[in-house]
């Protein structure tokens, strides 16, 4: 039974835009804590950790998101250990997230010159204290418009979380769709609505950016 | 004793012998001026001084440390040797007074005010009092290098190392920074430094020594090294040098 398209039905996309957000927080938070710890291993002198955790970070980069979603979903229950949709999008969506931050984030260390860690290394700092007082402070500058325009794509691809169930913007607007059958209009909301969280964020970056490099600047 | 002892060291990179057998000791007090040819090992000795660079073979003792043996506290050697290096290598994000105050904050763990005195005493020292609260970009090159050698002092070092620290200076502003050597020099600090500049080496240092191919080719008081080289390396190394 087709029914029309009303301002209810956007009340109803924004309400399940929820549902994006929270995925794309969870997801952003999880990815960060196992992003970070796979950057200093990633630095880190001791070579098999850096290994394991160059082989994570390949794994995920080289596989779709999809195939994780299903791995956590069905294959997990497959052999004996089903998981809530919401647990199986998280760990999907963590895990990678945990692999495209940890990228970008020792891109942004490593683009700090190696004299940095020297002169560091010269007055007797350690290496967990050239990282904190001198390469971290320096890196994050560079790695803010990357790790923000990454938390745009996350947000942005929790879409495909549709296909194991989890209601989310993308999903509400398929449902809404077909009760309403207004493709168009239908769509045209939801990517409104993407654009309304995603810009934001892009405006907030550059702002950020501007105002670090500002702030070395005086003096 | 001596403060610093490098006995027979040999430092490879890869199969490429950088130092092939150096020998040195470094009295305190003394100024040793090294000089030689881009790439016969003068950075490499300094950097292995300090523990920057780890050696093949031989032995290296700083004080009472030798740096080389296995389990060697080089924190600790670090604090009691400074290095100032040709491209200064300032923290760009920190204002001055935190450059110079960061290590000891956090290495020596000295209280936030005592860091900051220290900062003020070895920036007067390096006639720069007036730009605790500059950032490194908004100096210039001769008082960054002035900057970088207040950082090492800060730390209270027995021993400085400076690898060509006028190197990279416009020819007008090497002046103020050998000024600081000087001084630094009249004031007893023990000093290694490798230099291009034979003038202030042969006012300055006590003992000169010319490195060739990895090994100390030649070495003598700076009063009488300059006017009578023994090796032909020497002199035609002088003769480049001093036109
Ligand atoms: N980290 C490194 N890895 C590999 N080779 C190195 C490294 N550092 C120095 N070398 C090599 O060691 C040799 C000596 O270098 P070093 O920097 O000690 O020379 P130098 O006498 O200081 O020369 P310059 O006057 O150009 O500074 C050179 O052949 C250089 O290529
Ligand atoms: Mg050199």
């Amino acid at each position: 039974m087709i029914r029309d398209f009303g301002l209810i039905d956007v009340g109803y996309l924004m309400l399940a835009a929820r549902w994006t957000l929270l995925l794309a927080a969870i997801a952003f938070v999880g990815g960060s804590i196992a992003g970070l710890l796979l950057t200093l291993l990633r630095v880190q002198p001791f070579a098999p950790l850096r290994w394991v955790a160059s082989a994570w970070i390949l794994i995920v980069q080289g596989t779709p998101l999809l195939a994780w979603l299903f791995v956590f979903y069905f294959g997990l229950a497959l052999i004996g250990f089903p998981i809530s949709t919401w647990l199986a999008v998280i760990a999907a969506y963590s895990l990678y997230a945990s692999a495209y931050l940890a990228e970008i984030w020792r891109g942004a260390l490593q683009s700090i010159p190696r004299q940095q860690w020297e002169a560091g290394s010269a007055l007797a700092l350690g290496f967990l204290e050239q990282l904190q007082h001198v390469i971290i402070p320096q890196a994050i500058r560079i790695a803010i418009p990357p790790t923000v325009g990454f938390l745009v794509q996350l947000i942005k691809n929790t879409s495909l979380a549709a296909v194991i169930g989890f209601v989310e913007l993308t999903r509400e607007g398929q449902l809404t769709n077909a009760s309403t059958f207004k493709p168009f209009t239908v769509f045209i909301v939801v990517a409104a609505i993407y654009f309304a969280i995603c810009f934001p964020l892009t405006q907030l970056s550059r702002n950020l950016e501007g105002r670090l490099h500002v702030a070395r600047r005086v003096s | 004793m001596s403060l610093v002892a490098c006995r027979d060291v040999v430092k490879r990179f890869g199969t490429n012998t950088v130092l092939d057998g150096v020998s040195l000791e470094v009295a305190a007090g003394e100024i040793v001026a090294i000089i030689g040819r881009s790439g016969s090992g003068k950075s490499t000795l300094l950097r292995c001084v300090n523990g920057l660079e780890a050696i093949q073979d031989g032995s290296i003792r700083v004080g009472d440390t030798t740096i080389n043996a296995p389990g060697a506290d080089l924190r600790a050697v670090r604090q009691r040797v400074g290095i100032v290096f040709q491209s200064y290598n300032l923290f760009p994000h920190l204002t001055v007074e935190k450059n110079i105050t960061l290590a000891p904050r956090v290495v020596k763990k000295i209280s936030d005010r005592d860091a900051r005195q220290i900062a003020s005493d070895v920036l007067a020292k390096v006639g720069l009092s007036e730009k605790v609260n500059a950032y490194p970009d908004s100096l210039s090159g001769g008082q960054q290098q002035r900057v970088a050698i207040a950082r090492s002092l800060a730390m209270n070092p027995d021993l400085m190392l400076f690898d060509e620290i006028t190197s990279a200076l416009d020819p007008e502003l090497v002046g103020e920074v050998l000024k600081v050597l000087e001084a630094l020099a009249s004031q007893g600090m023990t000093m290694m430094l490798v230099t291009h500049e034979m003038g202030f080496a042969r006012r300055c240092a006590d003992r000169v020594v010319f490195m060739h191919q990895g090994k100390i080719w030649e070495q003598g008081s700076a009063a009488t090294f300059f006017d009578n080289p023994k090796t032909p390396e020497l002199t035609s190394f002088l003769s480049a040098v001093l036109h």
